[in-house]
């Protein structure tokens, strides 16, 4: 076996022996299609009280994704706990005995744990999709229509590319605490807030969570300065800035 | 083989290691002695590859940590007992190092046999006793088959019988032909165990000698000798020109102590003087002395070092067991 598919086996072996990431992959899951089944399911009921303007721009796909607001934070813990696991405990000596190039360590963890968390979003977006628009009746939308299939599976991108974000910052902050402490607040509340306040709101659209979401509308209600994959192309951005931190923090840092 | 070129780390103003070169050979258990904070774990830890070194070197069969490859299957370290995520069970996180470094699957089970954890490997160490962190930390360090082991203070948490156990352990080790590398701050352990004693003191090297060198330096010996006359014999030791001082310590009540062996003088003095001895005996002082006392020196001397040159050389030691 190549000494790659080794550390990547091993890294592998790591996720799945411990219950709380298991956990955090499987309440993104229930999370995110649960709430978007509810509120699918609330706007069907309400749809004639909707204003006029509002029924104009209805997102029947978007509306569905209404539960990735909590998801993503299950996500995020994730991200979290993958890293933060090898700190809190000083597995992390061990582990970088064992493996000691440590951009091969931070490479083979990222990679598991992306592909992994990826896979679970995929599944969450499509399951949120799919049970979404069961809950919104006459007012449902399909895989077929334009821009619904590219929502879908960005939405499954999404998913994945937080907790990527927060498995690089946590490499940075490499304290559970910390790295929670941090993101949680930031991505549950700051980050909506700074975008949906008028002084700030420009500023928050460029946020990773904010400017990731795009991908998610189907429809354009002008609220957006960029389109769906400027969008993702400025998360990825944050991305890849939070995972370069982690790799140079690890690097440069004693163990 | 372990070899140490200049190794110094210094963290701000503090060196915690001080240009230390030594070389740790194969076949025999090295102690690695100083008091609580001398710069051991430190030293320990830039070995593997976890710490950067702030100048000099540690190659391990003559190449630095992070060149080896399958590194596990080269050097085992036990660093620190709780290296280990507590809710993953002791086989699973063994198998995850072992999976890293191509080591079989079936070796997993062999090491937990091996250090007695054979019933528990499905459970998770976060139920586990310091002892039991302790063999856990012990089997990681072996599941590869290393030629070298390094082990810091191995026996902390361990019952008696597990003190026993390890010592027995690292001589086998060593017996086999391999590299032991010891730490500890109990020089009355490595007494039992070590072959060759490398001692630091505030992050330098003190002494890399054998074992029976170091006791031949550095344990005092001295005459103990006690009379009821206490102010006679003091006269009668002071005109035959032998210093004698107040005996201290436990059951020394009285006592009077002199340098080196002088029961022959102090015995044929008491008879010709017609003195009554209750006590006359030579005493070997204890390596655990000898180590304190060698180790305190530095800790002096760098000290007033430090206050004179505004280095600030760091705290005292504090002294722990």
């Amino acid at each position: 076996m190549s000494h790659a598919r080794r550390v990547l086996l091993s890294e592998w072996t790591k996720i799945r022996t411990v219950r709380a990431t298991v956990w955090t992959l499987a309440s993104a899951l229930v999370v995110t299609v649960a709430l978007g089944m509810l509120i699918s399911a609330l706007l069907n009921n309400g749809f004639d009280d909707l204003s006029r303007e509002e029924r104009l721009t209805f997102d029947p796909t978007f509306i569905s994704f209404a539960g990735t607001s909590l998801g993503q934070l299950a996500m995020i813990a994730f991200g979290i706990l993958v890293v933060s696991n090898e700190y809190g405990t000083g597995m992390i000596r061990a582990s970088l005995a064992a493996v000691p190039v440590r951009g091969e360590l931070l490479a083979a963890k990222l990679a598991v744990a992306t592909a992994l968390a990826l896979a679970v979003g995929m599944v969450t977006s499509f399951a949120a999709f799919l049970l979404g628009q069961l809950m919104l009746g006459d007012h449902r939308t399909d895989l077929g229509q334009p821009g619904v299939l590219r929502a879908v599976l960005g939405t499954g991108l999404y998913m994945g590319l937080i907790a990527l974000f927060a498995m690089g910052l946590t490499w940075v902050l490499r304290s559970a605490l910390l790295s929670f402490g941090v993101q949680i607040p930031f991505f549950f509340m700051i980050s909506n807030i700074l975008a949906n306040v008028p002084a700030t709101e420009k500023v928050g659209d460029y946020l990773p969570d904010q400017a990731g979401s795009r991908v998610m509308a189907v429809i354009d209600d002008g609220g957006w300065p960029y389109g769906p994959w400027v969008g993702l192309l400025i998360m990825l951005a944050w991305v890849a800035a939070a995972v370069a931190a982690g790799w140079f923090v690890l690097r440069r840092r004693d163990a | 083989m372990i070899e140490l070129a200049g190794l110094t780390k210094r963290y701000g103003l503090k060196t915690a290691v001080r240009e230390l070169t030594c070389v740790i050979r194969p076949g025999q258990v090295t102690g690695f002695l100083g008091p609580n904070g001398a710069g051991k774990s430190t030293t320990m830890r830039m070995i593997l590859g976890l710490d950067h070194p702030t100048a000099g070197r540690a190659l391990v069969e003559g190449r630095p940590y992070a060149r080896l490859t399958d590194p596990l299957t080269v050097v085992g370290a036990l660093l620190e007992a709780r290296a280990v995520h507590p809710g993953r069970t002791a086989f699973h996180h063994l198998l995850c190092l072992a999976q890293s470094n191509g080591i079989p699957r079936r070796r997993v089970g062999q090491v937990l046999d091996l250090v007695g954890l054979g019933e528990v490997g499905a459970k998770r160490p976060k139920g586990f006793s310091l002892g039991m962190g302790q063999r856990l930390g012990i089997a990681s360090a072996l599941l590869g088959d290393p030629r070298i082991l390094i082990f810091d203070e191995p026996v902390n948490g361990l019952d008696p019988e597990g003190i026993h156990w390890v010592r027995n352990l690292l001589r086998r080790l060593a017996a086999e032909g391999r590299t032991v590398f010891v730490s500890s701050h109990l020089m009355s352990e490595m007494a039992l165990t070590a072959d060759h004693l490398i001692v630091i003191g505030q992050g330098q090297l003190l002494a890399d000698t054998s074992m029976a060198g170091f006791i031949e330096e550095n344990a005092r010996s001295y005459t103990r000798v006690s009379s009821p006359d206490r102010e006679r014999l003091l006269d009668a030791l002071n005109s035959a020109g032998l210093a004698a001082t107040p005996a201290s310590g436990p059951g020394a009540d009285g006592a009077l102590d002199l340098e080196g062996d002088q029961t022959v003088a102090v015995g044929e003095l008491a008879a010709e003087r017609r003195l009554v001895l209750h006590e006359l005996c030579h005493h070997r002082a204890s390596l655990e002395e000898a180590f304190m006392r060698l180790t305190r020196q530095a800790v002096e001397y760098q000290a007033r070092d430090g206050a004179e040159d505004r280095r600030g050389a760091g705290s005292r030691q504090g002294w722990e067991g």
